[in-house]
Formats: C-alpha cells, sequence, structure tokens
C-alpha cells in the first residue's frame, strides 16, 4: 500500500535534488530553469497528498493554481534567458555575477 | 534747544551722504560747498549753544530722541545731554573740522577722491558730535566706533599705498582691543547701574562703589574699579595710550588734513573726553585713577622721546601728540579734569595748526614728507613759517601762548595733587614724567622746526624751483587756528580752570580737588605769565629749545655722532621700544600661526579627519568586508536562503 | 482674532505652488530663451507677492500679546491627532519676513548668473522658501518635522545641481550631517507624541516629563539643531556647502535655513524641557563661546572668501546659542530675556549681513570665477560702489554700532555679563577677533593696487546687484540705528517664554 509517507518521500527526494541542482549546477541556466519547475513539482506533489490523506480538495484547487502560475514563470523565464542569450551569447550561471558587491 | 542741537548733529551728516552718494553727479564744488557750509552750520550752532550757556539762558539739558530698544528693564534712548563739558566740546570740534575743511580744498586739489575725502571728513564731524552730545553709553559708544570707522577710512584714503592700507587696518584693529574693554565696561555699568543713561549711573555711582565683583573666584574687587579701569581700556585704545598706541604714529599715512582734525585735535581726545565725562564714577575708584596716572605718565615721558629720533615731520607731530595725550590723561588721573580738558582744548587747535603747517610744507614739496630733505623753508613759506613758529611755541609751553597756561597748570596740578600723600611712587612717576618732558617737548619740536625751516636747503634743486607760499585756502586756516593757538589761554584760563565753568559736569572728589587749591593761590593770569621764570617748567623747554639749536643748526654733525656712540639706546628708539614688534609679529602673527594650526590640526584634521571622514570610512571599511558575501552567483544566494530557511524551520520545530 | 486668517498658509502655499507651476512648464534650458526670461519674471512676481503679503504679518500684528496669531486649525491626521496647524508669535514673524526679505533678493542676484536649467532653479528656491515658511509658521510637531525634512531636497537639489566642483562631497556632507540629526528629532517627537498622546507643540510644553526624559528628549532636539546652526564641533559641513554652493544656494543657506536651528531651540527645546535644557545649558554655553573664540581663530587663515564668511557664520550663530541658554546662569531673573531676544536679533541681523556678505563675494566670482582671497586685490579701483558696499558689510560683519550686526552682540554681552564675567570676556573677543578677520580680507581684497588682469577688467556692480545690494545696506543700517520695532515684536513672547522656562517640570 502507498501511504502518505511514501508520497512525502518521493516528494522530500525531488525538492533535494532540485535544490541541488540549483546550487551545483554553474553552467546552464536552463537547468536552473527545470530544477525551478521540480521544485515546484515536488510541493504540488505534497499538496495533493495531503488534500487526498485529509480529505480536503482545496490542496488540489491549490496545485492548479501553482500549475499556472509554474507556466506563466516558466514562459518568462524562458524569455528572460533568450534575451539573456542575445546579449552575452552565453547562458553560463557563473558569468552572471552582475549583482556582485 | 532741541533743534539746535539736532541740527549741529544732522547737517554734517546729511552733507556727508549727499557728497558721498552723488558726488560724482553734484561735482567737486559743489561737494566742498555743501560740506562746507553744513559744518558752518554746526559751528556757528554750537557757538550759540556754547554762547547761551555762558550767558546762563541755556541750562544744561538731557534730552531723549527716540528709544533704541527697551528690553527686560534695559531701556536705552538715543538722546542729548548738552551741558557745559558738552558744549566745549561740541566747539572745538566743529571749529577744527571747519577749518580742517577749508584747508582741505587747497590740500586734496588734485586728489580724484576729493568729493570722497569731504563726505568721509563731514560723517566724521557727525560721529565726534554724536560721541560728545551723548546721554548714554550705547551712543558714546556708537560714536566711539563711528569715528574709529571714518578714521580707518581716511587713514586707508589712498587706498593704493599699502603703507597706508595697512596702517588703517592697524589702527581698527588696535582700538577694537581698546573697545574689548570698553564694550565690557558698558556691559558692567548695565549689570550694576541696570541703566546706561548717565544722569541715572551717576546717581547710582555711590550704591555701584559699595558693591563688589569675584572676577578670579576668592578674590573681590571693587565694582567701580572695574568698570573705571574697563572703560579706560577704552581710552586707551581711543587715545593712544600705551600699549595701544602703536596705531597712531602709523596713522600717518594718511592725508595731512585728516592727521590734524582726527588724530591730533578731536577724535584721539576721546578719550580723555570720556573719562573726564565720567569723573562722578573715576573719583570713586582710587586704583582706577592711580592706573590712569600711570599710564598716562609712561606715554607723556617715553612717547615724547621717539619723537627725537623720528625723520618724517608728520611722525614727529604724531609722537609729540602721543605724549601731549599722556599729559591730558596724567591730569584726569590727579583729579584735574578741568587742566586736561583745557589742555584738551588748546593742544586741539595748536596741534591742528602744527599738521596743518605741516600739511603746507608737505604740498610746497611735493609730498615730501622727510626733514632731511628740507630746510630753510623760511624765506619762501612766511606765512607757514610764523604760523608754525606760533604752534611750535604754544606747543613748548612758551610764556603767553595758549599751551603756557595750559601745561603749566597742568604740571602744578600734578605737583600738588593728592598722589604726593596718597602714594608717593605713582607721585613721583607722574611729576617727573610730565616735569622731563617738558624739555624733551621743546628739544623734539625745535628740532623739527630748524630742520623744517632754517638751515641748509637740502631738498634737491627741482623741489626748490618750485617751492612757494601755499594758496589762500591754506594759509587762512593757518592763520585762523594761529589766533587761538597764541592767545586762547589767556582768553578762557580763568574761567576754565578756576571759574567754575564746568559745573556740575565734572564732579571731583573734595579732598582730591586739586584745581580748588591752585585756586586759592591764584593771583591772576598776569601773575602766571610774570612767575613763570621762577618755575623749572619754563627752564626745562628754553633748554631744550637751546640744545636743538646746538645740535641741529650750530653743529649738525652731532647728532650723527651721539646715535653711534648710544647706538643701542639709538636702536631702541627706533624700533620704538619694541611694541611694534610685540603687536605684529607678537600677537598677529601668533594669532595667524594658531589659526593654521587649529584649522588644519583640529578643525580639518580631529572633526573633519577623524570624526566625520572617519565615519564614513569605516562604514566604508565594515561594508568592504561584507561585500565579500555578496558574490552575485545566483547559487550563492540560494544557498544562502536554504540555510536560512532550514534554520528558521528547526528553530521553529526543535527550539521553540 | 484676526481677519485675514488663510494669510499664513498663502504664504506657504503660493511659492509652493508657484516653483511646481514653474517645474510643470520646464524650460528648455536656455538661459537666454524667452521662456527662460517668462520664468525669471514669474518667479520674480511670486516671491515679491510673498513679500508683500507678508507685510500684512506687520501691520496686523498685535506686539502685546505672547499668544499665537494668525492661527489655522485643521484636522489632519486625526487618528493620531496632528493637524494643521499654524501661527506666529514674535519668536517666528521677524524669521518669516526674513524669509519673504532675503528671497526675492535672491531670485534677482541670480537673474542671469545661472546658464542651466533656470527654471528648476527657480523653482527649487520657491518652493525653498515656502518649506521654510513652513518650518516657522508650523505649530504642530508633525507639520514642523515635515516642512523640516522637505526643506533638504531642494537645497539638496540646489548645492548638488548647481554648485561648484567637489559639490556631490559637500551635498552627501550636508545632507548627511543634517539628516542624522534629523532622525532623532523625530524620535524625540514620536516620544512626546506618546506622553502627550497629539503632536501639539503648545501641548507638548505643558506635559510633564521627568529628568531622565527630559534629559534624552533634549539630546535628541540637540542633535538637529546643533547641526542647523551649526554648534561646534558639528559645524564642518557649512564650509563645504557654502563653498560648493551657487550663490543664492550659500545666501539662503547662511541667511534662512541656519536660523532654523536657533529657532528650534526657542520654540521647542527650551519650554518643552526646561530642566532637561537647565542641565546642559553650561555644555551649551561652553559649545558656543567656543564657537566664538575658537571659530573666529580658524576663520582668520582661510584663503577661499566663502569659507572665510562661513566660519565667520558659525561664530556669529555662537551668540545665539550663547544668549538662549543664560538664562540658568544669572544670579537673578534679569538678563535672560535680554539674552534670548538679543539672540533673536542676532539671528535676524546675520541672516541680513552674512547674506549680504555671499552676495558680495558672488558679485565677485561671477566676473572671475574664483574665490580666492589671493586672487584679488585693489577691487575698490576697479569697483568702487562694490567696494563700498562690502565695506560696509565688513564692518556689519564686525559688529559695528550703527549697523545690525552690533545690537545682537551687544544684548548678548550685556546679558552674559550678568552671568559671569568670564563668559561676556569671551564672548567680547569677537569684537577683535570678528575685525581681524573680516577687515584682513577687506584689505587684501578691496584695498591696494589692482593686483592683476582679472581685477583690472572687472566692471563695476550692475543695476541688478545694486539693487540687491542696497536694499540689503539699508535694511542693515535701519536695523542697527532703531531696533526697537524689532525688539518690541518680540518682547511680549520672550517675557512668556522665560516665564515658562522659569517653571520647572519635575
Amino acid at each position: 500500500m502507498i501511504g502518505l509517507q511514501e508520497y512525502l518521500t518521493l516528494s522530500a527526494i525531488l525538492f533535494v535534488i532540485s535544490i541541488v541542482g540549483i546550487i551545483v549546477n554553474r553552467r546552464n541556466l536552463i537547468l536552473l530553469l527545470m530544477c525551478l519547475e521540480l521544485m515546484l513539482l515536488a510541493v504540488n506533489f505534497n499538496f495533493i497528498a495531503f488534500s487526498r490523506y485529509l480529505g480536503d480538495p482545496t490542496g488540489q484547487v491549490f496545485v492548479f493554481f501553482v500549475l499556472t502560475v509554474a507556466a506563466a514563470e516558466a514562459a518568462i523565464g524562458l524569455a528572460i534567458l533568450i534575451v539573456l542569450f542575445r546579449n552575452r551569447r552565453s547562458i553560463s550561471v557563473q558569468e552572471l555575477n552582475t549583482m556582485k558587491g | 534747544m532741541y533743534n539746535y542741537y539736532l541740527v549741529i548733529v544732522l547737517s554734517p551728516l546729511i552733507a556727508a551722504i549727499i557728497a558721498g552718494l552723488f558726488g560724482r553727479q553734484i561735482g567737486r564744488t559743489a561737494s566742498h560747498s555743501i560740506t562746507i557750509l553744513a559744518v558752518g552750520i554746526s559751528t556757528v550752532c554750537s557757538m550759540l549753544v556754547l554762547y547761551r550757556m555762558l550767558l546762563g539762558t541755556a541750562l544744561p539739558e538731557n534730552i531723549s530722541i527716540y528709544t533704541w530698544f527697551a528690553m527686560d528693564g534695559l531701556r536705552i534712548e538715543i538722546g542729548f545731554l548738552v551741558d557745559r563739558l558738552t558744549a566745549f566740546m561740541m566747539v572745538v570740534v566743529t571749529f577744527v573740522s571747519l577749518m580742517v575743511h577749508v584747508y582741505t580744498i587747497g590740500y586734496m586739489r588734485d586728489d580724484p577722491g576729493y568729493q570722497r575725502f569731504f563726505s568721509h571728513i563731514s560723517l566724521f564731524t557727525f560721529a565726534m558730535l554724536m560721541l560728545v552730545m551723548a546721554n548714554n553709553f550705547l551712543q558714546l559708544f556708537f560714536g566711539w566706533e563711528a569715528v574709529g570707522l571714518v578714521s580707518y577710512l581716511l587713514i586707508g584714503f589712498w587706498l593704493k599705498r599699502p603703507t597706508a592700507v595697512f596702517a588703517s587696518l592697524k589702527a581698527f584693529l588696535v582700538n577694537r582691543v581698546g573697545d574689548f574693554g570698553f564694550i565690557l565696561g558698558i556691559a558692567a555699568v548695565a549689570y550694576f547701574a541696570q541703566s546706561l543713561d548717565y544722569a541715572e549711573v551717576f546717581a547710582s555711582a555711590d550704591q555701584i562703589a559699595g558693591q563688589g565683583i569675584s572676577v578670579w573666584p576668592g578674590t573681590s574687587w571693587n565694582a567701580m574699579t572695574l568698570i573705571c579701569v574697563l572703560l579706560f581700556i577704552g581710552a586707551m585704545g581711543k587715545s593712544a595710550q600705551a600699549p595701544l598706541h602703536v596705531w597712531l604714529p602709523d596713522s600717518m599715512e594718511g592725508p595731512t588734513p585728516i592727521s590734524a582734525l582726527i588724530h591730533a585735535a578731536t577724535m584721539v581726545t576721546a578719550g580723555i573726553f570720556l573719562v573726564a565725562r565720567m569723573s562722578p564714577l573715576y573719583e570713586l575708584s582710587l586704583p582706577a585713577l592711580g592706573t590712569v596716572v600711570i599710564i598716562g605718565a609712561f606715554t607723556a615721558f617715553f612717547m615724547g622721546l621717539l619723537g627725537i629720533v623720528q625723520n618724517d615731520i608728520k611722525r614727529v607731530i604724531a609722537y609729540s601728540t602721543l605724549s601731549q595725550l599722556g599729559y591730558m590723561t596724567v591730569a584726569l588721573g590727579a583729579s584735574a579734569y578741568s587742566a586736561a580738558m583745557f589742555h584738551l582744548m588748546t593742544h586741539a587747535f595748536f596741534k591742528a595748526l602744527l599738521f596743518l603747517a605741516a600739511g603746507s610744507v608737505i604740498i610746497a614739496l611735493h609730498h615730501e614728507q622727510d626733514m632731511r630733505k628740507m630746510g630753510g623753508l623760511k624765506k619762501y613759506m612766511p606765512i607757514t613759517y610764523w604760523t608754525a613758529l606760533v604752534g611750535s611755541l604754544a606747543l613748548i609751553g612758551f610764556p603767553g601762548t595758549a599751551g603756557f597756561f595750559s601745561k603749566d597748570l597742568l604740571i602744578e596740578a600734578v605737583r600738588d595733587s593728592h598722589w604726593a600723600e596718597t602714594d608717593p611712587w605713582v607721585y613721583w612717576i607722574a611729576y617727573l614724567s610730565v616735569l622731563l618732558g617738558v624739555f624733551v617737548t621743546a628739544l623734539y619740536t625745535f628740532r623739527m622746526f630748524f630742520m623744517v625751516f632754517h638751515g641748509e636747503e637740502r631738498m634737491d634743486k627741482e623741489a626748490r624751483s618750485h617751492v612757494h607760499e601755499s594758496p589762500w585756502v591754506v594759509t587762512v586756516p593757518l592763520i585762523m587756528l594761529a589766533i587761538p593757538s597764541a592767545i586762547i589761554g589767556w582768553w578762557t584760563i580763568e574761567p576754565v580752570l578756576f571759574g567754575n565753568y564746568f559745573g556740575d559736569a565734572i564732579v571731583v572728589n573734595q579732598s582730591r580737588d586739586v584745581l580748588a587749591h591752585l585756586g586759592e593761590a591764584w593771583h591772576g593770569r598776569l601773575g602766571l605769565l610774570l612767575h613763570a621764570w621762577q618755575s623749572p617748567v619754563l627752564w626745562l623747554a628754553v633748554g631744550g629749545v637751546v640744545l636743538a639749536w646746538y645740535l641741529y643748526l650750530k653743529r649738525t654733525d652731532l647728532p650723527g655722532k651721539i646715535s653711534k656712540r648710544f647706538s643701542s639706546l639709538y636702536k631702541l628708539l627706533d624700533r620704538k621700544y619694541y611694541f611694534d614688534d610685540l603687536w605684529i609679529n607678537g600677537f598677529a602673527a601668533g594669532g595667524r600661526r594658531l589659526s593654521t594650526f587649529l584649522w588644519e590640526k583640529s578643525d580639518q584634521g580631529l572633526i573633519d579627519g577623524f570624526m566625520v571622514n572617519g565615519t564614513t570610512n569605516a562604514i566604508g571599511r565594515i561594508a568592504g568586508v561584507m561585500r565579500q558575501l555578496q558574490t552575485g552567483y545566483l547559487y550563492t544566494y540560494a544557498f544562502a536562503m536554504i540555510i536560512g530557511l532550514t534554520a528558521i524551520l528547526g528553530w521553529l520545530t526543535w527550539l521553540r | 482674532m484676526n481677519n485675514s486668517t488663510y494669510l499664513l498658509s498663502t504664504l506657504i502655499f503660493l511659492p509652493i505652488l508657484g516653483g511646481l507651476a514653474l517645474l510643470a512648464i520646464g524650460d528648455t534650458g536656455d538661459a537666454s530663451s524667452g521662456r527662460a526670461r517668462g520664468m525669471r519674471w514669474t518667479a520674480l512676481a511670486v516671491t515679491l507677492l510673498a513679500l508683500v503679503l507678508s507685510l500684512g504679518l506687520v501691520t496686523g500684528f498685535d506686539t502685546s500679546t505672547a499668544a499665537m496669531q494668525f492661527v489655522e486649525k485643521l484636522d489632519w491626521i486625526p487618528a493620531i491627532q496632528a493637524s494643521y496647524h499654524l501661527g506666529v508669535d514674535g519668536l517666528s514673524a521677524p524669521l518669516i519676513l526674513l524669509t519673504t526679505f532675503i528671497t526675492p533678493l535672491v531670485v534677482i542676484s541670480s537673474w542671469d548668473t545661472i546658464k542651466s536649467r533656470p527654471a528648476q532653479y527657480f523653482a527649487a528656491f520657491l518652493i525653498l522658501e515656502g518649506l521654510m515658511i513652513g518650518v516657522f509658521a508650523s505649530l504642530d510637531g508633525l507639520l514642523f518635522y515635515v516642512f523640516w525634512e522637505f526643506m533638504l531636497v531642494p537645497m539638496f537639489l540646489i548645492i548638488g545641481v548647481w554648485g561648484g566642483p567637489r559639490r556631490v562631497y559637500a551635498t552627501m556632507k550636508f545632507f548627511l550631517y543634517t539628516f542624522l540629526g534629523s532622525v532623532l528629532l523625530l524620535v524625540a517627537f514620536v516620544y512626546l507624541f506618546v506622553q502627550s498622546g497629539s503632536f501639539d507643540i503648545a501641548g507638548w510644553v505643558d506635559v510633564p516629563l521627568g529628568l531622565r526624559a527630559q534629559q534624552t528628549i533634549f539630546i535628541g532636539l540637540l542633535l538637529a539643531f546643533a547641526v542647523k546652526v551649526p554648534m561646534w564641533p558639528v559645524h564642518t559641513w557649512l564650509p563645504d556647502a557654502h563653498v560648493e554652493a551657487p550663490t543664492g544656494g550659500s545666501v539662503i543657506l547662511a541667511a534662512i535655513m541656519l536660523k532654523m536651528g536657533g529657532y528650534g531651540f526657542v520654540r521647542l527645546s527650551l519650554p518643552i524641557v526646561p530642566d532637561g535644557s537647565a542641565y546642559f545649558s553650561a555644555l551649551m554655553i561652553g559649545l558656543s563661546l567656543i564657537a566664538i573664540v575658537y571659530i573666529s581663530i580658524v576663520a582668520l587663515m582661510q584663503k577661499d572668501m566663502k569659507k572665510l564668511v562661513a566660519y565667520s557664520s558659525v561664530a556669529h550663530m555662537g551668540f545665539v546659542t550663547l544668549g538662549f541658554f543664560l538664562f540658568w546662569h544669572l544670579s537673578t531673573n534679569v538678563g535672560a530675556a535680554l539674552g534670548i531676544a538679543g539672540g533673536m536679533v542676532q539671528m535676524v541681523s546675520h541672516g541680513l549681513v552674512s547674506g549680504a556678505m555671499f552676495l558680495c563675494v558672488g558679485v565677485l566670482y561671477e566676473r572671475t570665477h574664483s574665490r580666492e582671497i589671493a586672487d584679488y586685490g585693489g577691487v575698490a579701483n576697479t569697483m568702487p560702489w562694490f567696494g563700498a558696499f562690502f565695506v560696509l558689510f565688513a564692518m556689519a560683519n564686525s559688529g559695528l554700532p550703527g549697523t545690525s550686526g552690533f545690537v545682537g552682540e551687544f544684548m548678548v554681552i550685556v546679558a552674559s555679563f550678568k552671568a559671569n564675567f568670564w563668559i561676556a570676556f569671551f564672548a567680547a573677543t569677537i569684537l577683535v577677533s570678528g575685525a581681524s578677520y573680516t577687515l584682513w580680507m577687506i584689505k587684501r581684497v578691496v584695498y591696494g593696487e589692482v593686483a592683476n588682469e582679472n581685477v583690472a577688467e572687472l566692471s563695476d556692480l550692475n543695476h541688478r546687484e545694486f539693487l540687491v545690494l542696497g536694499a540689503l545696506a539699508i535694511a542693515v543700517l535701519i536695523l542697527g540705528v532703531w531696533p526697537e520695532p524689532l525688539v518690541n515684536m518680540m518682547s511680549a513672547t520672550i517675557e512668556n517664554l522665560v516665564a515658562t522656562i522659569g517653571l520647572t517640570k519635575l
């Protein structure tokens, strides 16, 4: 029987993968965006699991919201990425340090 | 009489404004006409006031015109106190001023600043009248500073001359040192008397004298002594008493008419007038009078000595002025106020005369002031010669002249003064100074006289061919001043000194009233004249003249030898006892060094460098450390976020 | 009370609206264009109108009462009891008049000297005028604070945009200095609000406060006001700000903005925290005397004319704070009002005299673009009228009787003698030191032989400059010869103030 615990474990694994992806990845901005998406996915898993577990559909409603926002965010992110590439001919994370103090 | 007073004061002011602001538009003639007319009106009205005073148809008046301000129980009103002392001064001031105005037409004829000059001397007349006619300390101080201002402007009149400009600044600043004491004195008066009005202050004089003030913790000074000494510091500045005398010789850089008007006859006597006016206060403080005597005695004798080594004709007269002011100051300190005022008046006439005569010589020689380049001018300039002779004789106190009466009585007053019993040290210093001063006066006066008018003609050929008598606008004032220099002493000695002329204006403590004492033994002016040969004064004067004749006409090689023989003494005199060095290299240079030090080290170094910019630099350094954390990489920020998130979550979960 | 109830609001908002209008229309950036000319005339018209209107403060002013006059009160933020509350008394009316008198002169003096963005320049001055009047007229703490802080903005821009080469350093220093002080001012205000439940200044005067609270509030107010005055040792922003500011900015800064500090002391510090003021009065007198003696010495060796005048401002403002804090050192109560009145008169007079001095320096600067004393000499030969004015104002600056510079100093010296001989002694040194640095500068600039070609080519004052300096000269002389109207205007208020600070709150 796959219970709440398994879902949460999966979600945690996904979340950690995404964090590691964000922190360790230094070359590709697309990878970074994908990790963000993965992070949101992990959150969504939690929402659904708890919604099912508690019998409260509100959680599933939230998932829709998150999906929508994630889609929009991905679109904007990609757009920025393209502009960035156009300007700098690179999408390497290592080179994006204009915020350096 | 109210309207008279306003006219007397305001007409020179209005003329000064017109000549000053519109001088260029109305032209030269109109400028001098209007100022001379205005001062003439003042002179006539002043004489009228004095005349009425003498007749008794005008009584001393204390009039208030308007309130300057009233605050906190201190009500200061601008007004006039016109009594016999004031009327006396008014006539002296306006008359000398009028003569100088007329003289200026000739003296300044070619000067581009003609209108400005007339505006200034007219303004001076206004300021001086405000000073003498004041009925309160504030107005006195106004006049006091205003004459200082005009003096500053006029010494620096030829503003392209560096020495003149320097002298004007020096004069103003040294006077300011005196005024520093003066304003503290006024503040003390306001503190102890709660008023600045003369009448009220004099009324509470006894009450002030009963109070003490603790200047140093643990000591108590008599309030009256403090007030009088502080006020006298002001008088020392204006009347050029040592050590605040250094500005007066340098002020000779100004045009000669103002040397006569301001730096001989009127402004410098303001300090004498002040002390005489404040006699009700000074009489209550013996220590203050002692200070006055000692300062005056020092100035009278030692400044006279300096006159012997000067070669600039105007500087000789300037040192003579210092010395004569010292005489007046000694008389003030000996409680012989009337004698001081009497000498003030005669001195005003003969000293103005000497200055104007010197000016006449100077223009004849095209602005040559060095006596070593003069000589034998007698035959070229007879009127100047004879008037200068009258002035010189009056200055040394030759029997019959105005100076004889005033100086002889002054010395007698010092001789018989109460100081003989009160403090023999003070007495002998004062008496010997004024007595030996007579010899010195005669020596330098006739040294100058012989060097200028007699002996060989030392000017160059070019100058000699141009020498001629000055025009009438110059000689008429000379004659007009020579007349009073010769006879006014004979005329006025009895009423002024023994006739209780000043009435209530001058208050003398009965026990010190040396003039009353002299008056008892008085046997007429003819008697004084006939007994002149009995007193040492005449013989000292004659001795001085003879010595001057011997050294500067007979054996002209001697002075040079003497100065070589006593070179250290000569150097001391030539350097003016190093007073100038004290002020200029001591205080002024020290002030500049201190200023640079404070500015660079304290203001820029400590406050700005360490505290202000130090703070910004410290913030900058801290920020420099902090910025290392801002790598600019997204993953660092994300990592920091995760750490933070974990920490908060951990704290929320386990530690709470 | 008065019929012209909205006079103060008009005085505040007329210039502000005028300034905003100028900003809105803007100009082409060309100072010689017809549009720029229109801007100048508009600015002048607005300031002159404000001047004329402010005369209503004189004619309608009741000198017999210490109460607030021309009062306006509207709810502003009812939740925190903050109201739009305006009014004047004998302390603020003279300063408002000073503001309305100086501003038109500044506008005239900057007539064609500002080459870039003239519209914005004049707009800044107009807005600044309204804000400054607002500070003087506010009777509500929050309103006071808003005007107080807002004032920094136009001044910041004036120095920062139209200033000299080191203007960035100077503006930052100016801004940080004043802002640091103001922060604590707000803290003090909030504390007072918490204690009294409103922002009404009159209410703060009545609220009881413990000694510790009073001391703390006093420190908070002190920092804000001391920076503005400026008192030693927080004065170093002033020379830099003055040197870099354009002439008009220097004039406003010296003539009016410095007065804010002094005004703050009499309006807030003294009546609200009398015991705190008493506790710190010895310190205040000490700092004032340091300002008078030390700063005067420092001024002597300045090479830059504007810096010299700036330092002399610090020294002269020392008399203001000295006069205000004498109260607690007098053996009797006589003299306290004299000291405060002396400080007030000194503020008005310093406004005129220092403004005039800066204008004089500005006249020279415009012609040769140098403020160095060493670059001049013999200016009177080529500019006789200018020389006359400069000497007159220098004399006023050194406190010559008959000019306004003397009156305040005289009153403070007399009052301080009543406290202690040595206070008067050190205060009176300004007679010597003030004359030394001012006249030495005059000697080197005005007198002497024509020093160089630049000086030889100088042209004398034009009509515009003559008008400005002439107006100031007349004001300086009138105030010096007859200060009674000014003193009379203040006397009732000051006597009331002395009675207030005499009552301890403990």
